[in-house]
């Protein structure tokens, strides 16, 4: 068995020893259905957690609780078999599946490129020489494929690409045994050789499920306020794009920096309360539904219930309708803000309803 | 049952005995005992109270009208119905603390509907419900909005099941309601309409507080109930409420003793923002302050006004900077609580040490928990600094990438009253980072040193060495929690041998085993429970104990495609209702 190679150190393999730690209990993620996109440890909202820690189940957990695991599922295929379900998972802002999609092309052997790869060659490393812990046991879930149960992290975007090949291999190899060492014997194991060796940087760490203990409310609401604090950062530290916001009837003008908002959403939700005062629109939501349906009402409310319609002038002098064009086209091309009364907007007025309609605001 | 007729009963019997008894009876009559013990509110009291003799379990059961059950399966609806005739607040705690953190899976149980149909049926005139990690339906949301007239206070608490659409038929039924506290649970915000249905007649609230749920609400209509409830003391109002809504929120309601902001970034006219200011300062019984997401130091300003009267101050979702925490800190001198995120950094911390010398306790969230960058967050220093400047400090929860077990000695030093010491150094098996070695000596200092430590939840790179300083001194302990820790079965053995009070003992990913399962046989009937999850515990080892010990309940879960001698998670505790008779398949009660 070869040792991890350099630069792979025992932080790695200690968590790695946290991944297959963390699989135990995976299963109560992947079975907390609708909850899914709660379970998010990446601390990104919205993004499954089925997305992020992807996991192969048996067939058997498929029947009962009606999550299309299947589409999680990582295999490891055959060369130039990209699973499509991959590209399809709705994950918001995943470096690392970009760093995926950037290994694979340098991987003979199309595979995720986790910290658990090298768990399991690490684990197997571990079960060689820590022969004197006799209960080992498989805490992976074998699958009729050759696929590896692997939790996609932060952390392995920074890995070096090249060991990959090495410790890929080890690990198909692998892959047959039916043994794998229990997770905490790994944590001694690991717990042993962290103490014998130096402190690497933590380039990878997998996430453990559960860990660090805080609360699911907490967690997805960090994760909002940590991109809220991003988009702050990014106004200060990039060019501010600040534009005049005028509304008919307003005794004066605002202004709005257009960099703090990410969707058509935001920005209208934002203008609402700025000129809340003027407008005789108290947004209120009565038994909406459905999120989504609250989303386009609210729009539709500030341009329709109100009697207002919000209008762009762009780069060539011409007053359009805000919402046609996707978010960063839209914050390129437009100079000021109008919230036009939809009586002076006669000629806009009918088609922004129609376009209202039928059109998606991006959120 | 006529109640009257039991007390008579009750009675003869009693005088049939007291010649026969010597000091165990009474010379009062019962009333007088009832009136007496009708003071006792503590449920721990009540307890030893009615284990004295059986006059006074009668005079207890019928002067008690809290309920508390800390483990909702410890005991059936049908049994306190029977012991507790006129109960008129319940709480109940269901799933182990664990499932905060998705350890366990859903539709575990827990489900409070069978509860309630009890109390339907015997606690008519019901008038508190407070749940924690219970899962509740809309159906019983509706159930319980309609089954009590007299229903005043409900508090739900990190509980899942149900959604908004229940919350409207409390709101639209419940016309006497003075408390609605919906926290951190996992629920379907489905929209704010609920607010809404609150009649115009309502105007008995003293709590509300929706800070968790996500949805706007028709601010007109929280305007209105607010200005009309003249005894609201706690508003806790969601994201969806801007600064200016919220100046004119707090004009109607300055009387707040607790308030718990929108969101706290908003453009504001100088005209606003100077009413805003003047609302805070008008409210001078604050004395606690939460909310304040995306709060940054463009308008923390306006809260300095009201700081002076502040004792606690939640900024624990506000990812403020040191500069910003200190401007805050040093105009709220008489905090006792506060809670932060970690990117107010040490520096942060040190001017909190400096500024607040009146704190009892300490809360440091991570920002961003799974960050691995050092430079970011809290270290020992940080707290260092806090204990020398806050000596009255004995609540600490602290996350943390690095610690030494010098720095934890110093500050249980400092700090020798901590009751609640909660360490969490996120990375696991981190070793003391100076030298390397374990964090054994780090929790033996606050286990010899804090003689009144109640709750211990220690991290780091742990010995078997740890857990005998906590067998050997923790003797108050109660709470214990483990994660990736220890060496051996010894570890666990010196706590479930050493501790004589402990109740909850909760543990993940730790090699502890057979032999430390079955050495606390004799101990988990005096406990409330035991967790033990990812550690090396067999199925045999579980049946064991259940065979030996018929009234504790052993429950395992099997993780997917796991060995089937394998216990992936235990959860043992006592019970006198017998086995869980909603048990999910894949609980296994042995």
């Amino acid at each position: 068995m070869s040792p991890p190679p350099l630069g792979v150190g025992e932080d790695e393999g200690h968590s790695n020893a946290m991944l297959l730690a963390s699989l135990a209990s995976l299963e109560s993620i992947c079975r907390n259905g609708s909850d899914l996109k709660e379970h998010n440890y990446l601390g990104l909202s919205d993004c499954s957690s089925v997305d992020s820690s992807n996991i192969s189940i048996t067939s058997e957990d498929d029947s009962g609780r009606g999550l299309n695991l299947k589409a999680t599922e990582l295999r490891l295929g055959i060369p130039g078999s990209r699973s499509p379900e991959r590209n399809s998972e709705p994950c918001p802002l995943n470096s690392v599946k970009l760093d995926e999609k950037l290994l694979f092309p340098l991987c003979p052997m199309k595979t995720v490129v986790t910290g658990n790869k090298r768990g399991f060659s690490d684990a197997m490393d571990g079960y060689t020489e820590g022969k004197d812990i006799s209960t080992l046991e498989v805490n992976l879930i074998p699958s009729p494929r050759p696929s590896v149960n692997s939790n996609v992290k932060v952390g392995s975007a920074k890995e070096n690409p090249a060991t990959q090949p090495a410790k890929m291999k080890e690990a198909m190899s692998q892959n047959a045994v039916e043994e794998i060492p229990h997770t905490k014997s790994e944590n001694i194991l690991n717990h042993v050789n962290r103490a014998n060796n130096e402190k690497s940087a933590p380039a990878t760490k997998a996430q453990v499920v559960g860990w660090p203990p805080i609360k699911q409310f907490r967690k997805s609401t960090l994760a909002s306020a940590s991109k809220n604090t991003e988009e702050v950062d990014g106004k200060t530290s990039g060019t501010a794009l600040f534009v005049k916001v005028s509304m008919d009837g307003a005794p004066y003008l605002r202004k709005v920096d257009l960099k703090t908002y990410s969707a058509y959403q935001e920005l209208s939700s934002s203008l609402e309360k700025m000129f809340s005062g003027f407008t005789i629109n108290q947004y209120a939501s009565h038994g909406v539904p459905s999120k989504e349906m609250l989303v386009e009402s609210k729009l539709n409310n500030l341009l329709r219930g109100s009697e207002y319609v919000l209008t762009y002038e762009d780069k060539d002098g011409d007053w359009m309708l805000v919402g046609d064009v996707p978010w960063e086209m839209f914050i390129t091309t437009c100079k000021r803000l109008r919230i036009m009364k939809s009586s002076d907007a006669i000629g806009l007025a009918p088609r922004a309803v129609e376009k209202m309609s039928r059109q998606k605001i991006a959120t | 049952m006529d109640p009257k007729l039991k007390k008579t009963k009750d009675s003869s019997s009693n005088s049939a005995n007291s010649p026969d008894s010597t000091h165990s009876s009474f010379p009062f009559p019962d009333e007088v005992l009832e009136r007496v013990l009708s003071l006792l509110h503590s449920h721990k009291d009540r307890s030893s109270v009615s284990l004295v003799c059986k006059d006074w379990y009668n005079a207890e059961r019928w002067t008690r009208t809290k309920l508390f059950i800390g483990n909702c399966y410890s005991v059936s609806p049908e049994i306190v119905a029977r012991r507790f005739p006129r109960i008129k607040s319940v709480t109940l705690k269901g799933k182990p603390r664990f499932s905060d953190f998705n350890l366990v899976p859903q539709y575990w149980g827990a489900d409070v509907h069978s509860w309630l149909v009890m109390f339907a049926k015997v606690y008519p005139f019901l008038e508190e419900l407070r749940l924690k990690r219970m899962t509740l339906s809309d159906e019983s949301l509706k159930f319980l909005a309609t089954s009590f007239p007299g229903f005043k206070a409900l508090s739900l608490l990190s509980c899942d099941g149900f959604s908004t659409d229940g919350l409207k038929a409390i709101a639209t039924h419940c016309k006497n309601l003075t408390e609605l506290d919906i926290q951190e649970n996992g629920i379907d915000d489905f929209g704010g309409g609920w607010l809404s249905c609150f009649s115009e007649n309502c105007s008995s609230l003293e709590v509300l507080n929706f800070a968790s749920l996500s949805s706007d609400v028709s601010f007109d209509a929280l305007e209105k109930l607010v200005r009309r409830c003249k005894s609201l003391r706690i508003l806790k109002v969601n994201k969806s409420i801007s600064l200016d809504q919220l100046q004119q929120l707090l004009v109607q309601a300055p009387q707040l003793i607790e308030l718990g902001t929108g969101s706290f970034q908003q453009e504001l006219t100088p005209r606003q923002y100077e009413d805003l200011e003047t609302a805070f300062s008008k409210c001078k019984n604050l004395q606690t302050l939460s909310g304040l997401w995306e709060a940054t130091s463009l308008h923390l300003p306006v809260l300095y006004a009201a700081c002076a009267s502040l004792t606690f101050l939640n900024l624990s979702y506000a990812t403020l900077r040191s500069d910003e925490l200190a401007k805050l800190v040093a105009h709220s001198p008489n905090l006792r609580r506060l809670w932060v995120l970690d990117t107010v950094e040490d520096k942060g911390l040190e001017t909190v040490g400096s500024s607040c010398p009146l704190l009892e306790e300490l809360r440091v969230y991570p920002a961003d928990p799974f960050e691995l960058d050092l430079h970011h967050g809290v270290t020992e220093a940080g707290f260092l600094a806090v204990s020398h400047g806050c000596r009255k400090l004995h609540y600490v929860l602290y996350f943390c990438r690095q610690m030494t077990n010098a720095a934890v000695a110093t500050i249980v030093q400092n700090c020798p009253d901590f009751t609640h010491f909660r360490l969490c150094i996120m990375n696991p098996g981190e070793p003391d980072y100076l030298t390397n070695e374990p964090m054994d000596e780090a929790f033996g200092a606050v286990v010899k040193t804090c003689t009144n430590l109640q709750r211990l939840a220690v991290s780091g790179l742990l010995t078997d060495l740890t857990f005998e300083y906590i067998g050997r001194y923790a003797k108050n302990l109660e709470t214990l929690s483990v994660a990736f820790a220890g060496s051996s079965d010894r570890g666990m053995q010196c706590v479930l041998q050493g501790c004589p009070k402990l109740r909850k003992l909760e543990i993940r990913d730790s090699p502890f085993g057979n032999a430390a399962l079955l050495s606390g046989v004799e101990k988990y009937e005096t406990m409330r429970s035991l967790w033990m999850s990812a550690c090396n515990v067999t199925m045999s080892a579980c049946r064991l104990l259940a065979k030996d010990m018929p009234r504790l309940n052993v429950e395992v879960m099997r993780d997917e495609g796991s060995d089937d001698r394998q216990a992936d998670k235990v959860y043992v505790y006592r019970s006198v209702a017998g086995p869980r008779r909603d048990a999910p398949p894949f609980v296994l009660t042995l």
